[in-house]
């Protein structure tokens, strides 16, 4: 097997040697979390960028167009009232159930997308990853921006529908915007989770809707979850308050809406918030760096 | 040894004309798995006896495409890659490009080689100017940079020669207004290692003159350009040192003149 044809003052060392020798990097090593939180950030342009790009490219097939991002949760929780509120009556129970509908749907449905799409982050764009060479962090966090423009926008009907449904304005409604920090936290993590789980286990997107699903129900989005204490063990119920869903919907409630029972007091609700964003974006981010190596590849 | 340690530290005692390796392969070997196109049964059933007799679905298959090559590119080279179809030209690309993990030996390179393939997909729902935006920022370049190079970009490519195109979602371009697109944006950046594969088969006389202009100004600027083509007049133009590949191995590397004849001998038979 012939050679380099041409032979130079390094012709007397190993390809390792030779390699060293220059400064040459093995290829597609992973850089270290700091140097990898460093590159996320000099491609925050990109991430916005993209996430925009997202946003416009969701509904541009659609006549109404972006006019979909507020019809989308409005068509939503009229559905859910029509079933929930209007046939099966759970309203009896909870003051204002509307407005308590609606946040818990709104909430909810954050983190939802967020989960769908960040499962589909790395398998389903394979050919950006294979083309263009960037930190692949990106398409998740994306993933959560896309989502959280979203959430502006419904949070914009959100307001609309609490206002009517005859909830004062107060200062109060301004912890929403330290709630939904705090959930954007945790959903970026989860994304993250996710996306690597996704690229590797293709079959985690056929399960995750009915994963969503149980979930949201043991979220207290269409009802009290005090029902559940009825008929479970004291420990399943403490599992129960613990769920970072109901904690974040509990304390949106909590800041729009003036007679809303809490499962835990508001200081339990904020600390238990801020340690799931914690945990779940701290671990989330590490766990999809140690994979970064393998997106794209096979 | 001292005498290499004075030209590590000392630099001013190296020769100029020094040549500087940017990728060096050492005895890769690159083997990979093929999902589907099988002859299985594609049946629930099936797939759940797969399952409980843990069995490996019988349309993966391993395939061993590139086997033991070393060689060692250096900066300002063109070199184009030449072997017939599944000889591991792309498989080989792919790794260099660090897209790809080597099975058995190393592939070290300089910087990051970007790699330029037919089916790199940009967002097909946005248009051409969007995505010469998110391109030039995927590989790193400041939203200042990206207003400045995307209508030189635009006017590389071509595609607003047959009215605004450029306003247009890609979905509605042609392959070759694609893929020239495709090849615009990833030439609008220097590269230390471009690896460009059958990218410029796609587009029309004129564009590949362009762009075969643009591979070598790439290259002027201290790059290094592999070329994957079974074009022979297009490596014949561009490069001045081939490989050739042939199911996985190197049959021949040296000047492009004296590997085309022989590959060219070789095809005939």
């Amino acid at each position: 097997m012939p050679h380099t044809a041409v032979a130079d003052a390094d012709s007397g060392l190993s390809p390792a040697q030779l390699a060293a020798r220059h400064g040459l990097g093995v290829a597609g090593e992973r850089p270290t979390l700091a140097a990898y939180t460093r590159q996320l950030w000099s491609y925050r342009h990109f991430i916005a960028a993209y996430a925009n790009a997202k946003l416009v490219a969701a509904f541009s097939t659609a006549r109404l167009g972006q006019l979909w991002q507020v019809l989308t949760p409005l068509t939503n929780a009229a559905v859910y009232y029509l079933i929930f509120g209007v046939i099966l009556n759970t309203k009896g129970t909870i003051p204002n159930f509307i407005a308590y509908l609606c946040v818990g749907l709104f909430v909810f449905n954050f983190t939802q997308t967020v989960v769908l799409g960040g499962v589909q982050s790395i398998s389903g764009n394979l050919g950006l990853i294979r083309a263009l060479h960037f930190p692949r962090g990106c398409l998740p966090i994306a993933v959560t921006l896309t989502q959280f423009q979203h959430l502006i926008s419904a949070m914009v009907v959100l307001v609309g529908i609490v206002l009517v449904s005859g909830e004062p304005l107060t200062f109060e409604w301004l912890l929403v915007l330290p709630a939904l920090l705090l959930q954007s936290i945790f959903n970026a993590g989860l994304a993250l989770a996710m996306a690597r789980l996704g690229a590797k286990m293709t079959d985690l997107k056929q399960v995750l809707p009915f994963v969503m699903r149980t979930w949201m129900y043991g979220s207290g989005v269409l009802y009290s979850v005090d029902n559940f204490s009825k008929h479970l063990p004291e420990a399943a119920v403490v599992i129960v308050h613990a769920n970072p869903l109901l904690i974040y919907i509990e304390l949106v409630r909590h800041a729009l809406m003036e007679e809303v029972i809490l499962t835990s007091s508001a200081w339990q609700l904020w600390l238990m918030g801020t340690a799931w964003a914690l945990l779940v974006g701290i671990g989330g981010f590490v766990y999809f760096w140690r994979g970064e190596r393998e997106y794209g590849r096979g | 040894m001292a005498e290499l340690d004075a030209l590590q530290n000392g630099g001013t005692a190296v020769d100029t004309a020094e040549r500087i390796p940017t990728v060096v392969a050492d005895d890769v070997h690159l083997i990979y798995r093929v999902h589907g196109g099988g002859t299985g049964a594609v049946t629930p059933v099936a797939a759940l006896k797969r399952l409980v007799s843990r069995t490996p679905a019988p349309n993966i298959r391993e395939v061993h495409a590139v086997k033991g090559v070393t060689f060692t590119a250096y900066r300002g080279e063109a070199i184009g890659l030449i072997g017939s179809n599944g000889s591991g030209k792309s498989t080989l690309l792919r790794a260099i490009a660090g897209l790809m993990p080597v099975n058995r030996g190393a592939i070290y390179t300089q910087g990051q080689p970007s790699l330029l393939g037919v089916n790199a997909a940009l967002l097909n729902d946005l248009s051409g100017e969007r995505n010469v935006a998110l391109g030039c920022l995927a590989m790193g370049m400041t939203p200042e940079d990206v207003r400045k190079v995307t209508p030189e970009i635009i006017e590389f490519s071509g595609i607003n020669e047959r009215g605004d195109f450029s306003s247009l979602p890609m979905r509605t371009y042609s392959s070759g207004m694609a893929a020239r697109l495709r090849f615009a944006i990833a030439a609008a950046k220097k590269h230390d290692v471009l690896l460009i594969d059958e990218a410029l088969a796609t587009g029309d006389a004129r564009f590949r003159r362009r762009s075969e202009q643009r591979v070598r100004e790439l290259r002027a600027s201290a790059g290094t350009v592999f070329l994957v083509s079974h074009s022979i007049s297009s490596i014949r133009d561009t490069c001045e040192r081939t490989i050739w590949l042939e199911s996985g191995v190197i049959r021949a590397d040296g000047p492009t003149r004296d590997v085309v004849a022989e590959y060219e001998g070789y095809m005939r038979k």
